[in-house]
C-alpha cells in the first residue's frame, strides 16, 4: 500500500498549511503568495494522483484510517480518513479544477490590492474542501463542511468595501447554516443511534451493515436531516437563494466554489451517506429518496426557468448550477449514485470552464456583467469563445464528444428506470430543453450578433486562457471514460470491472435527448438570433418574464415572511426583556420601595408622633414652671411666707 | 504540597494590599501578582493527579465548630479547570485598560474571592467567598462604570444578593435539620433523598435555585446582566462574564444537582424549557440591540444557557444513559472554560473599539477591514469561536452538550439548536456592519492593534485554536471528575 | 398686766411680722437685710420666752443658745452686707427688682 494511502490527511493539510503561510506574508509579496498557493495546489494534485493509483488496482478499493480526536468521560471520539473511488475521483477533480482556477486568478486578480489574502483564502478553501471529500467521519466531514462555509463567506465577501458583497456573504453563511442545523441534528441522531460517527470502521462503522442495523427505523429522519445540510450547501430549493447572490464574489471564486466544488459538496454528502437514504428500500424507493427527488426536480426546473430571464452573465451560470445540482439530486434519488457523481465530476470541469470563460469576458470588458451590453465577442475573444462553446455544449448535454452529454444521458436513463413514476423523467427531459435554450440564449447575447458597448474589449492574457483550454480539454477527455460503450468511470465508482460494449451506444434514449437538445438550441437560435433591445420572451410574455426575472419573488417572499417575522420576534423579545421581564424585577423592587415608604409613614405618623406629643407636653409644662422663676428674690421670699402660712393653717386645721 | 490552595487565595489579597499602597505602576504590580497566581495554578495542576476522582490537595482545619464551619479547601478536575480559567481571565482583563491602583486592588480581591469559591468545600466558607466577590464587583461597576452605572451596580448587587440570601436561608434550614455544611456529606444526603422533610424540601430547593439562577443567569432572571455588563468598564465586563458567571454554573453542579435530584427530575420539563428559552431568546434580543456591549452580553446568556441545557439534560429526564451524561457533562465543563475565554475576548475587542471610537453603537463603525485588518481579523476569529465554528474552541463544548442532550432530551435540544442559528445571525450582522462597506469618516483615523494589544490577544486566540484542534489536554483535567460526577448523579 | 408667755409671743410675732413686711416690701437690699435681722430677733425672743416660761428655766442653757444664735446672725449679716456691697459694685444698684439673673 502506498504511503499516501496511510497519510491521506496530507492532501488537505498541504493547502491549509500554505494558506496559513500566505496569510502571514506581507501584502506586497504578491508573486510569493500566488506561487505558494499554486505550489500547494500542485502538491495536492500530485498527492491526489498518487492516491488515485491504488484505487485502480482492485474494484471496490477502500482504505480507512481512524484516530482518536479526544476522549471524554470514558469514551473516545474517533475521526478518520477514507480513500475510496468516490473520494479519489473527487480529489482529482477538485485539485485539477482548483489548480486551473488558481492560475486563472493570477491574471484575473492582478490589479487587486488584497491579492495575497485572496490566495490565502483560496488555499484555505481548497484544503477544507479536500477534507470534506476524504473524511471518514460525519463529524470530520461536518468540521470541514463548516470550514468550507467559512471560506465561502470570506471569498464571497472578498471585496469587502462593497456593501452588496458583504450582504451576499452574510446571506450565504446564514442560509447554509440553516441547512447545517438540520445536518447537525442528523449527525447527533446518527451518533446516538449507531454509537459512532465513522462511516467505515472494519465492520463497525455507521454505514456498514451492523451500524445500519442499529440505526434501523430512524434512518429516514436521520437521512432527511442530513439532507437539509445538502440542501443548504448545494443551493437546492428552498435554500437556493444565496447561490445567485454569491456571484458578488470575484469570478474565480464563483468558478471554484459556486460551480465546481463547494456546491457539489451537498451532492457528495448524499452520495457518501447513501446507505442511510436507501436503508429499507423497496424497489429502490424510500421516503427520504422521494424527498430528494422532489427537491431535485423542483430545483432543476425552477432554476432553469429563472435562468431564462436573467441578464447577468454570472447569474445565468449560477442558476444553471442550481439546476444541474437539482439534476444530480434527482439522479441520486432514483438510485443512480454513480451517475450523479459522474455528472458532478463532469460538471465540475465544464462549469469551472464556463465560469472562467465568463470571467475572461468580464475581464475583457472591464467588469461588465450585463449580457445586453455584450455581443459579437466571437472574433474579439476567439479562445474564450471556443472554450466557452465547448462548455456550453457540455452543459446543454450534447453527447459523443462532451462529458456532460454522457453523464446527462446516464441520469436520464436512471430516471426512466425509476419504478414509481415516469414524471421525474419527463420533467428532466423538459429540463434538457430549457438548459439548451438558456445557454444558447446566453451564447447568442454574448458572442454573436452586433457589438454593443464592446468596442474596447480585448482577449484575456495567456495566464487566463491557458486554464480555459486545459479545462476544455479535460471535459472532452473525460467523455472517453463516460461513454456507455466503455463505462469505466461508472464501473470504477460502483466498484465493478468495466466492460467494452459498443452495442450500448445504440439506444433510443440517446436519439431522443439528442433531438431535445437540438430542439432547444434551434428554438433559442430562432428566438434570440435577431433579438432587439427587449428580450423576445419579455415581448411575448411580459408578466411571466418579470416573474422569472425577479427570481419568482422568492427572496422577497422570505424577506417579508421569515426574516420579517424573526425581526419582529427579535424586537418583541427585546421589548419584553426591557419592559416585561425587567419590569417584573422593577415591580418587585418597586414593591420593596413602596413598603419602605409605607413603614416610613407609619414611623412618622404613628410612632414618632406619639413620642413627639408627649415630649412637647412635657416641654410646655416645663416652660410654665420656668415662668414662675422670675429671679425676683422677694417673690421667692413671699412664696416661702405664703407656704409657711399655709403650713400653719394646715397645722391648725389638723390639730 | 500543603497550603498550595491557601497560597493561591492569599496571593491576590496580599497583592491587593501592596497595590493599594503603591503610587505608580499599580497595574504592573497587579500583573506581577497575577503571574504569581498563574504559577501557583500551574503548580497545582502539576501536583494534581487527573486519574483520581475525589478531592485532592485537601486543606482541612477546624474553624468554627459551633456552626459546622470548617476550613476546607480541595481541588477536583472541575475546580482546577475553573482555577486555571480565573488565572487566565484576570491578567487579560487587567491588560484591557489602564486603571489606577484602587481599581487594580479591587480586581485582585475579586480574583481571590473567585479562587476561594472554586476551591472551598464547606458551605460557610464557600458562601463567604461567593459573597466576597460581590462587593468589589459592585464597587468596580459603581466607580468606574459608564452611563447608568449607579442604577446598574445597585441592580446587580441587590438582585444577586437577594438570591444569595434565599440560598443562605435554605442552607441554614438544611443545617438546622441535618447539622452539616460539608459539600460531600450534603451530596450523600441528597442521594438518599431526605435532605429536609416534606414541603420544606421544596422551599429549600426554591431558595437555592433562585440564588443560582440569578447568578448564572437563567432566563427570566437575567435582566440585571445586560445592564451590569453594559455599564461596567471593559476589564470588569471581561471578569464578570469570563469568571464570575461561572460561579452560578459551578454552584448548580456542586450544590443543587447533588442535593435535589428528585426535585430536578420532577421539575425537569420546566427547567429544560427555561434553559431552552435562555438559549433561543437572548440571541434574538441581541439581534435587536444597537449597543455592541449589550449585544455581547445577551450572547453570553445564550452560551451559559448551553451549559444549563447540558446540566439539566444530564439530570432531569428519567432515562439517562451514562455515556450520554458523560458527553453532556463534559460538554458543560468544556463550555464553561471556552465561554470564559471567548466572551472575555469579545468584550476585550468591544473595549478596543470603544477606546478608538469613543462610542460602541453598532452603526458607529463601518469598513474597518480597510483600516484595521489585524483588529478585524483577530476579532473575527473570536466571533467565529463564539458562534461555534469547528476548529475553534466553542464548537467542542457545544457539540458535546448537544450530543448528550439530544440523546436524552431530543425535543428540547432540537429547539435549542436554533440558538446556534440566531447567534450566527447576530455575529454576521455585526461583522457586516463593523468590518465591511465603505470606511466611515469617524473610523478613518483608527490605529490597528498596537504591539501590546497583540500581546494580550494573540495568546488567547492561540489557546482558542489549540482547544479547537486538540482539546485532549483540557479533557485530561476533568475526565475522571466528570465520570465520578455522572455516577453520583445517575 | 402680768409678764406672761402670751405677751412675749405677741411682741415676738409683731416683731416678725414687721421684719417680714420689711423684707417683702422694701426694694433696697440693705433694708431687706434689716427685715431679716428683725425676723431673726423675733425668733430669738420667742426662744428666750419659751425657755423662761418652760419646764426647766435654769439660768445658762437658754441664754447660751440665744447668744450663740445672735453671734451667728451677726456673722451672717456681715456676709450679707459684703454680698450687697459686691452686688452694688457690679451693678451699681442695690435694687433687688433689677437683680433677676436667676430667673428660669
Amino acid at each position: 500500500m502506498s504511503w499516501i494511502v496511510t497519510n491521506i490527511w496530507l492532501i488537505p493539510a498541504v493547502p491549509l498549511a500554505f494558506s496559513l503561510l500566505i496569510l502571514f506574508l506581507s501584502s506586497s509579496r504578491r508573486a510569493a503568495a500566488a506561487g505558494a498557493a499554486i505550489i500547494g495546489q500542485i502538491i495536492a494534485l500530485g498527492f491526489s494522483i498518487l492516491a488515485f493509483l491504488p484505487t485502480l488496482q482492485a474494484p471496490g478499493f477502500r482504505a480507512v484510517q481512524s484516530f482518536t480526536w479526544f476522549t471524554f468521560g470514558d469514551q473516545a471520539l474517533r475521526l478518520g480518513w477514507v480513500l475510496d473511488p468516490l473520494a479519489a475521483a473527487m480529489l482529482i477533480m477538485i485539485t485539477l479544477v482548483g489548480l486551473c482556477i488558481f492560475v486563472f486568478s493570477v491574471g484575473y486578480m492582478a490589479g487587486d490590492k488584497n491579492f495575497t489574502r485572496f490566495f490565502a483564502y483560496l488555499s484555505f478553501f481548497s484544503g477544507a474542501m479536500l477534507g470534506v471529500v476524504i473524511a471518514n467521519s460525519l463529524l470530520l466531514l461536518f468540521v470541514s463542511w463548516e470550514l468550507v462555509g467559512l471560506a465561502s463567506y470570506l471569498l464571497i465577501g472578498f471585496w469587502i468595501d462593497r456593501p452588496s458583497a458583504a450582504a451576499a456573504a452574510k446571506k450565504a453563511f446564514i442560509t447554509t447554516r440553516i441547512g447545517d442545523l438540520g445536518f447537525f441534528l442528523g449527525m447527533l441522531w446518527l451518533y446516538h443511534t449507531s454509537g459512532t460517527l465513522l462511516f467505515y470502521d472494519n465492520g463497525n462503522g455507521a454505514l456498514e451493515p451492523s451500524g445500519l442495523l442499529k440505526i434501523g427505523s430512524s434512518a429516514t429522519l436521520v437521512a432527511l436531516l442530513i439532507f437539509c445540510g445538502a440542501v443548504g450547501k448545494s443551493g437546492q430549493f428552498p435554500l437556493h437563494v444565496w447561490l445567485p447572490d454569491a456571484m458578488e464574489g470575484p469570478t474565480p471564486v464563483s468558478a471554484l466554489i459556486h460551480a465546481a466544488t463547494m456546491v457539489a459538496a451537498g451532492v457528495f454528502l448524499v452520495a457518501r451517506v447513501y446507505p442511510l437514504f436507501s436503508l429499507g428500500a423497496v424497489n429502490g424507493v424510500t421516503p427520504s429518496l422521494m424527498v430528494v427527488i422532489s427537491i431535485g426536480v423542483v430545483t432543476a426546473l425552477m432554476a432553469s426557468l429563472i435562468a431564462l430571464a436573467q441578464f447577468d452573465i454570472k447569474r445565468i451560470l449560477a442558476y444553471s448550477t442550481v439546476s444541474q445540482l437539482g439534476l444530480m439530486m434527482v439522479s441520486l434519488g432514483v438510485g443512480g449514485v454513480a451517475a450523479g457523481i459522474m455528472h458532478l465530476l463532469a460538471h465540475g470541469f465544464f462549469k469551472a470552464l464556463l465560469f472562467l470563460g465568463a470571467g475572461s469576458v468580464i475581464h475583457g470588458l472591464h467588469h461588465e456583467q450585463d449580457i445586453r451590453k455584450m455581443g459579437g465577442l466571437r472574433w474579439i475573444m476567439p479562445v474564450t469563445f471556443l472554450t466557452y462553446t465547448i462548455g456550453m455544449m457540455n452543459l446543454s448535454g450534447v453527447p459523443f464528444f462532451f462529458s456532460g452529454g454522457w453523464t446527462k444521458e446516464e441520469i436520464l436513463h436512471r430516471t426512466a428506470e425509476w419504478p414509481l413514476s415516469r414524471l421525474p423523467h419527463y420533467l428532466m427531459l423538459a429540463g434538457v430543453i430549457l438548459t439548451a435554450l438558456y445557454m444558447t440564449r446566453q451564447m447568442i447575447y454574448v458572442f454573436f450578433g452586433r457589438k454593443r458597448e464592446t468596442s474596447d474589449a480585448h482577449e484575456s492574457p495567456r495566464v487566463m486562457t491557458m486554464p480555459l483550454i486545459i479545462l476544455a480539454v479535460c471535459s472532452i477527455i473525460l467523455a472517453i471514460v463516460l461513454t456507455p460503450a466503455w463505462p469505466w468511470l461508472h464501473a470504477y465508482l460502483n466498484g465493478e470491472p468495466a466492460r467494452l460494449d459498443f452495442g450500448a451506444l445504440i439506444q433510443p434514449m440517446l436519439f431522443l435527448s439528442l433531438l431535445l437538445v437540438a430542439a432547444g438550441i434551434g428554438l433559442a437560435w430562432l428566438m434570440y438570433r435577431n433579438a432587439g433591445e427587449t428580450d423576445p420572451l419579455a415581448r411575448a410574455q411580459p408578466g411571466l418574464f418579470r416573474f422569472l426575472g425577479q427570481k419568482m419573488w422568492i427572496d422577497e417572499f422570505y424577506e417579508h415572511t421569515f426574516i420579517a417575522f424573526s425581526r419582529v420576534v427579535a424586537h418583541l423579545s427585546d421589548f419584553l426583556d426591557r419592559y416585561f421581564w425587567d419590569g417584573l424585577v422593577n415591580l418587585f423592587s418597586g414593591m420593596g420601595q413602596a413598603f419602605a415608604v409605607l413603614s416610613k409613614g407609619f414611623d412618622d405618623h404613628a410612632i414618632n408622633a406619639r413620642v413627639d406629643n408627649t415630649t412637647a407636653g412635657a416641654r410646655r409644662f416645663g416652660r410654665l414652671i420656668a415662668a414662675r422663676h422670675s429671679g425676683q428674690i422677694q417673690a421667692y421670699l413671699g412664696a416661702i411666707a405664703i407656704g409657711m402660712l399655709l403650713l400653719l393653717v394646715l397645722y391648725a386645721w389638723l390639730a | 504540597m500543603a497550603g498550595l490552595i491557601t497560597t493561591l487565595i492569599v496571593t491576590p489579597l496580599v497583592g491587593a494590599l501592596l497595590v493599594s499602597a503603591t503610587r505608580n505602576y499599580a497595574r504592573a504590580l497587579a500583573l506581577v501578582f497575577n503571574l504569581i497566581t498563574i504559577i501557583c495554578a500551574f503548580i497545582i495542576w502539576r501536583n494534581f493527579d487527573p486519574g483520581l476522582p475525589g478531592l485532592q490537595l485537601v486543606e482541612r482545619h477546624s474553624w468554627l465548630p459551633a456552626i459546622g464551619a470548617e476550613y476546607l479547601f480541595g481541588i477536583d478536575g472541575l475546580c482546577l479547570l475553573l482555577v486555571v480559567l480565573t488565572s487566565l481571565v484576570f491578567p487579560f482583563a487587567l491588560l484591557a485598560q489602564k486603571m489606577d491602583r484602587s481599581f487594580c486592588a479591587l480586581m485582585l480581591i475579586t480574583q481571590a474571592a473567585l479562587y476561594g469559591t472554586f476551591t472551598a468545600h464547606n458551605f460557610v466558607l464557600w458562601f463567604l467567598f461567593y459573597e466576597m466577590s460581590l462587593v468589589p464587583a459592585f464597587l468596580l461597576i459603581k466607580m468606574w462604570g459608564g452611563e447608568n452605572r449607579d442604577r446598574a451596580a445597585t441592580k446587580f448587587f441587590l438582585y444577586t444578593f437577594l438570591g444569595s440570601v434565599a440560598m443562605l436561608l435554605s442552607f441554614l434550614g438544611i443545617y438546622f435539620a441535618r447539622g452539616t455544611f460539608d459539600f460531600i456529606s450534603l451530596a450523600e444526603l441528597g442521594k438518599t433523598g431526605d435532605v429536609l422533610p416534606g414541603k420544606l424540601k421544596w422551599l429549600a430547593f426554591a431558595g437555592i435555585f433562585l440564588g443560582l439562577a440569578v447568578k448564572v443567569p437563567l432566563f427570566p432572571f437575567h435582566t440585571w446582566l445586560p445592564d451590569a455588563y453594559e455599564a461596567a468598564p471593559t476589564g470588569v465586563s471581561m471578569v464578570l462574564t469570563g469568571a464570575l458567571s461561572k460561579m452560578g454554573v459551578y454552584g448548580f453542579i456542586r450544590l443543587l444537582l447533588p442535593l435535589f435530584p428528585n426535585e430536578i427530575a420532577t421539575l425537569g420539563p420546566w427547567l429544560l424549557t427555561l434553559t431552552v428559552c435562555s438559549i433561543v431568546i437572548p440571541p434574538l434580543v441581541a439581534w435587536a440591540q444597537s449597543d455592541l456591549k449589550r449585544m455581547v452580553a445577551y450572547l453570553s446568556i445564550n452560551h451559559l444557557g448551553y451549559c444549563m441545557l447540558g446540566l439539566f439534560a444530564a439530570t432531569a429526564p428519567a432515562v439517562r444513559p451514562l455515556e450520554e451524561m458523560h458527553a453532556a457533562l463534559s460538554g458543560v465543563v468544556m463550555q464553561m472554560f471556552n465561554h470564559g475565554i471567548t466572551a472575555a475576548a469579545l468584550f476585550y475587542f468591544v473595549g478596543l473599539l470603544e477606546q478608538r471610537r469613543g462610542s460602541r453603537g453598532i452603526d458607529d463603525f463601518g469598513g474597518l477591514m480597510q483600516r484595521t485588518p489585524l483588529l478585524c481579523g483577530w476579532m473575527s476569529v473570536v466571533m467565529f469561536s463564539s458562534l461555534g465554528l469547528p476548529g475553534l474552541n466553542g464548537f467542542i463544548g457545544e457539540f458535546l452538550i448537544f450530543k448528550g442532550s439530544f440523546a436524552i432530551a431530543a425535543g428540547y435540544t432540537a429547539v435549542a439548536v436554533l440558538g446556534l442559528l440566531f447567534t450566527a445571525v447576530v455575529f454576521m450582522r455585526a461583522m457586516q456592519s463593523l468590518f465591511s462597506g465603505p470606511l466611515t469618516r469617524a473610523c478613518s483615523t483608527f490605529l490597528d492593534l498596537s504591539s501590546h494589544e497583540k500581546w494580550a490577544i494573540i495568546p488567547v486566540t492561540l489557546l482558542m485554536f489549540a482547544i479547537g484542534i486538540a482539546p485532549q489536554f483540557l479533557f485530561n483535567i476533568f475526565n475522571t471528575t466528570v465520570v465520578h460526577m455522572a455516577r453520583l448523579l445517575a | 398686766m402680768t409678764s406672761t408667755l402670751q405677751l412675749f409671743l405677741i411682741v415676738s410675732s409683731a416683731l416678725f411680722s414687721i421684719g417680714l413686711l420689711a423684707a417683702l416690701s422694701r426694694r433696697h437690699a440693705i433694708f431687706i437685710l434689716i427685715g431679716i435681722e428683725l425676723m431673726l430677733a423675733a425668733a430669738n425672743l420667742n426662744f428666750i420666752a419659751f425657755w423662761r416660761f418652760g419646764s426647766q428655766p435654769q439660768p445658762p442653757v437658754g441664754v447660751m443658745v440665744a447668744i450663740f444664735s445672735i453671734a451667728i446672725a451677726a456673722a451672717e449679716a456681715t456676709v450679707g452686707l459684703a454680698l450687697v456691697i459686691a452686688i452694688y459694685r457690679h451693678y451699681r444698684s442695690t435694687n433687688v427688682d433689677q437683680l433677676n439673673q436667676l430667673k428660669g
